[in-house]
């Protein structure tokens, strides 16, 4: 019960709940994407980390193939590793434990870990986050996986439509600022461009390159748009009126 | 089965990202450029996935309800609506609009 005091703890089950009900979303777009059940299960049981799957099913859902799914999942992929040294620096966690830390290293855990100062909260922090949002998530995966599987004309029902919202939702934390927002607009025009010219999944990777170009050349902060795309730390989180936003 | 086995590589290519910022010395992957690549990659990907989705159909491009979907989205953001009810705007935008008779 001592554990429920602690604020990193707290803060780590609350954004655990928050994150691991829109895996709810995450299963029934992979099931009406074309996956399987158990496709859809070994994604957020084994690859783990929301906008990676997000992205393998989007590639898919748009009739791309395999290797650009993999291609556009892989590389945003990219930035656990970059939390994976933040934590391994303020954690060091040894031996066996290293390799269940690098599992759970995703937005969420790093943002709940990084915003403690005490080192033992920071630990409570990453675990408790980690530990329950792999637990909801995946639960909450196959709650949706069933039930979007059972609706028939996933286009009757907006599932379409509920997945740009999705990466829309997924992007909007990162746009802090005119750098990032720019840098968006040129890789979704990249990749308007690219769609009439090259296999579906392919315009994707195109955009990949650009932003990566990007990234080389510029000069800007070094952590644009790595801020973890939560902030489990702001005070009135959900305060706005949401009554007409659905 | 193909789809299998890229599926199962990126689950083996996401644990390895993550793996390598454990086991890999800090000093190789603190370079800021490579960080800064990280950064404009993701919102870059993003953004791509998001455009996709919204107007490409295949190798088409075609305005339909998903344009209704993204516009729903961005007003339950800019509302600061947490990202389940971002979801379901923008599913009760599209499905709404096809009602409508929108395609």
């Amino acid at each position: 019960m001592k554990l429920l005091q602690s604020p990193a703890v707290r803060v780590g089950l609350s954004i655990s709940i928050a994150t691991g009900l829109y895996g709810v979303s995450f299963g029934a777009l992979s099931v009406t994407s074309g996956l399987d059940f158990w496709q859809t299960m070994a994604l957020s049981l084994l690859l783990f980390s929301g906008g990676s799957q997000f992205a393998f099913i989007g590639v898919v859902a748009g009739g791309g193939s395999g290797v650009a799914a993999m291609g556009a999942a892989t590389l945003l992929g990219m930035r656990n590793g970059i939390y994976g040294m933040q934590i391994n620096a303020l954690l060091q966690p040894r031996g066996l434990l290293r390799f269940a830390a690098a599992h759970v290293t995703i937005d969420e855990s790093t943002a709940t870990s990084t915003g403690q100062t005490d080192p033992l909260e920071q630990k409570r922090g990453f675990w408790t986050a980690g530990l329950g949002i792999f637990i909801l998530w995946n639960v909450f995966t196959a709650v949706g996986a069933l039930a979007g599987g059972a609706l028939g004309d996933p286009k009757q029902w907006g599932l379409d439509g509920a997945a740009v919202a999705a990466f829309l939702g997924l992007l909007w934390p990162r746009l802090k600022g005119r750098e990032p927002v720019a840098i968006a607009v040129v890789c979704a025009l990249a990749t308007v461009l690219a769609v009439p010219f090259v296999p579906a999944g392919v315009p994707i990777l195109v955009a990949a390159v650009v932003a990566a170009a990007i990234g080389w050349f510029s000069h800007g902060r070094s952590d644009e748009g790595l801020e973890p795309d939560v902030d489990p730390y702001a005070e009135h989180p959900h305060t706005h009126p949401q009554g007409d936003a659905t | 089965m193909t789809l299998w086995m890229w599926l199962l590589l990126s689950c083996v290519l996401a644990y390895g990202w993550k793996l390598l910022g454990y086991l890999v010395p800090a000093s190789v992957l603190r370079d800021p450029r490579m960080s800064r690549i990280a950064g404009t990659m993701t919102i870059g990907l993003l953004a791509s996935l998001t455009i996709v989705n919204t107007v490409a159909s295949g190798q088409a491009l075609v305005l339909d309800a998903r344009l209704g979907a993204l516009a729903a989205a961005g007003i339950a953001l800019m509302l600061r609506a947490p990202f389940l009810v971002v979801v379901l705007a923008g599913a009760g935008a599209a499905a709404g609009l096809r009602l409508m008779g929108w395609s």
